[in-house]
């Protein structure tokens, strides 16, 4: 079988914080198009840097980072999502005063075209409850709530690469199973995504191949089958022993 | 009141009731006030024009009253050569914003109380450089400006003259900010005032919008500036003091910021309260008009922190 085309590509990228912080030591890593990829690791080793790297809000050191073949570094975030890449961040960072609709609005705002009902239809269609709240602020909607509609916000965009970080924080079980079955959804749909979770064990199941990030470092990588069965990392994150 | 406020005739009632003012103010025997009104007006148009950079992208400037300067100065010296005042006032503008735009481009990257204390630093560049620029601008000594009358069809009076234009000024000033703030480029401001990051995130090319809207408050007081050199005939540097920028940010900070109706009241009552205490009231009441006006302030910050009339946003920013 031939392995589809890469869609993201990082090459010894090298990311630190002010002068003397360290936060990547030469990460490599890449997702192929039509992939669920799970970046997964502790608090602090390094796994928001390296969304931030790739979305243009942070320049690294060294190292390539390339979508599609071209290289992003130095872009600002906003062309980089009119390439097709768009990023969830941490914390959803919903506009709590923009209704549902303005904030769905802002998340298209890369694109040219007027006529957005068929964005906005799809993402109702994905996130019902979105669609109940359209007039709401989006800081009077539950967390989960909220959640949807940040990924709702970036799917506006249409990207080929949805990248989300730690979709699941601070949400209920429940919350979180939903959450992760528009995941997969959105998949089938033909959106590569790129997942960072602290929630190991969450990831690894909607992923098909993962990353294991530990202080700036990859330190395995392997389809998620055999990382479930790995001891080390079923000691580390799976709170198996 | 909120039915009053929101009824869609309020604005146009008001507006007929301020155009309408200095006709009977004759008969009322207020010709004072119509002068003070077009102070006050002066005022409600930097406040919105100010509207623009602090209260739609949350920008702190503490140099506004500079570009009221140079919209004042730049009407001045092109009266002086001969230019037409309608044309002046054009040029006005359109230097107002070309500076604006030029500092813009060099301190946005700045925010926060940075950006607040490079912006005051300008303000008193600007005012220095007009007192010391001898050849351009003659210095303290200031320019005389020809007089201007063109409403003398309507009104002999010309303070009631200029309080009619600058009425009118206001009005399309506030009809221009609630078009942009209702468009998407409005609702961009917010969501960057909101949280920067996920602007950018969201696509919106954060430090362009940042450019435009700082770059589009010049335009008011660009406006502001070249009717006040008309009415006044005489520029100096000593109308475009600091206090003058504090003056604007309170107005804009109490009335509610990025609130409309809001500047337009801060103004009224920060701008109009002094001269009608001093009209009203007996000359000693006068030294202590400043008292009043700081004990507005504290009132206001402590009761209403929102501001007299907040827009809906920013009421829920600071009640939730």
């Amino acid at each position: 079988m031939m392995k589809p085309p890469a869609m993201l590509e990082l090459e010894g990228v090298h990311a630190v914080y002010g002068k003397k912080i360290r936060a990547l030591k030469g990460v490599s890593l890449e997702v192929r198009a039509g992939e669920v990829v799970a970046l997964i690791g502790n608090n602090g080793a390094g796994k928001t840097t390296i969304m931030k790297t790739v979305a243009g809000l942070l320049r690294p050191e060294k190292g390539k980072v390339k979508f599609q073949g071209r290289d992003l570094p130095g872009l600002p975030p906003d062309q980089i999502m009119r390439m097709g890449l768009s990023l969830v961040p941490e914390g959803r960072r919903i506009f709590p005063r923009l209704t549902v609709m303005e904030n769905l609005e802002m998340g298209a705002y890369s694109r040219r075209e007027k006529d957005l009902s068929r964005e906005y239809d799809h993402v109702f269609h994905l996130f019902p409850v979105l669609g109940k709240r359209r007039g709401q602020f989006g800081g009077t909607l539950s967390g989960g709530e909220q959640q949807m509609l940040a990924m709702g916000r970036a799917l506006m965009a249409a990207p080929k690469l949805l990248m989300l970080d730690e979709p699941s924080m601070g949400l209920a079980p429940v919350v979180v199973d939903k959450i992760f079955e528009i995941i997969e959804l959105i998949n089938k749909e033909g959106v590569t995504v790129f997942l960072v979770e602290q929630n190991a064990k969450r990831a690894l199941r909607a992923a098909s191949r993962a990353y294991v990030l530990e202080t700036g470092e990859i330190v395995a990588a392997s389809d998620t089958a055999t990382l479930l069965k790995d001891p080390a990392v079923q000691k580390a994150y799976l709170g198996l022993h | 009141m909120t039915k009053f406020l929101n009824n869609k005739w309020t604005p146009w009632v008001l507006l007929a009731l301020a155009l309408g003012f200095p006709f009977v103010a004759g008969a009322l025997e207020a010709q004072y006030l119509v002068r003070v009104g077009g102070v006050i007006g002066l005022f409600m148009l930097l406040g919105l024009g100010l509207n623009f950079t602090l209260g739609y992208a949350g920008l702190f400037d503490l140099g506004f009253i500079a570009f009221y300067a140079v919209g004042a100065y730049t009407t001045a010296i092109a009266m002086r050569s001969g230019i037409p005042a309608p044309v002046a006032l054009v040029l006005s503008v359109l230097v107002c914003l070309l500076v604006r735009g030029l500092l813009g481009l060099t301190i946005l990257r700045l925010r926060g109380d940075y950006l607040a204390v490079v912006t005051m630093g300008f303000g008193e560049i600007a005012r220095l450089t007009i007192n010391n620029l001898d050849a351009l601008t003659n210095g303290p000594k200031g320019i005389q400006v020809a007089p201007w009358r063109p409403l003398n069809f309507l009104v002999a009076d010309p303070n009631a003259q200029y309080y009619l234009m600058i009425v009118a000024a206001v009005a399309v000033g506030a009809l221009a900010s609630r078009r942009i703030e209702d468009s998407r480029v409005g609702r961009a401001w917010v969501a960057i005032r909101e949280d920067e990051i996920a602007a950018r995130l969201s696509g919106i090319p954060v430090r362009q919008y940042k450019l435009l809207a700082f770059t589009l408050s010049a335009a008011f007081a660009g406006v502001a500036g070249g009717l006040f050199a008309l009415w006044e005939q005489f520029v100096t540097p000593e109308s475009f003091i600091f206090w003058e920028s504090i003056l604007v940010v309170s107005i804009v900070v109490l009335g509610g910021m990025g609130s409309i109706a809001g500047v337009l009241v801060g103004a009224l009552v920060l701008v109009g309260f002094p001269p009608i205490m001093q009209w009203k009231l007996s000359a000693e009441w006068i030294n202590y008009r400043y008292l009043f006006f700081g004990l507005i302030l504290v009132l206001v910050t402590l009761f209403r922190p929102q501001g007299i009339l907040p827009s809906s946003r920013r009421e829920a920013e600071l009640t939730s």
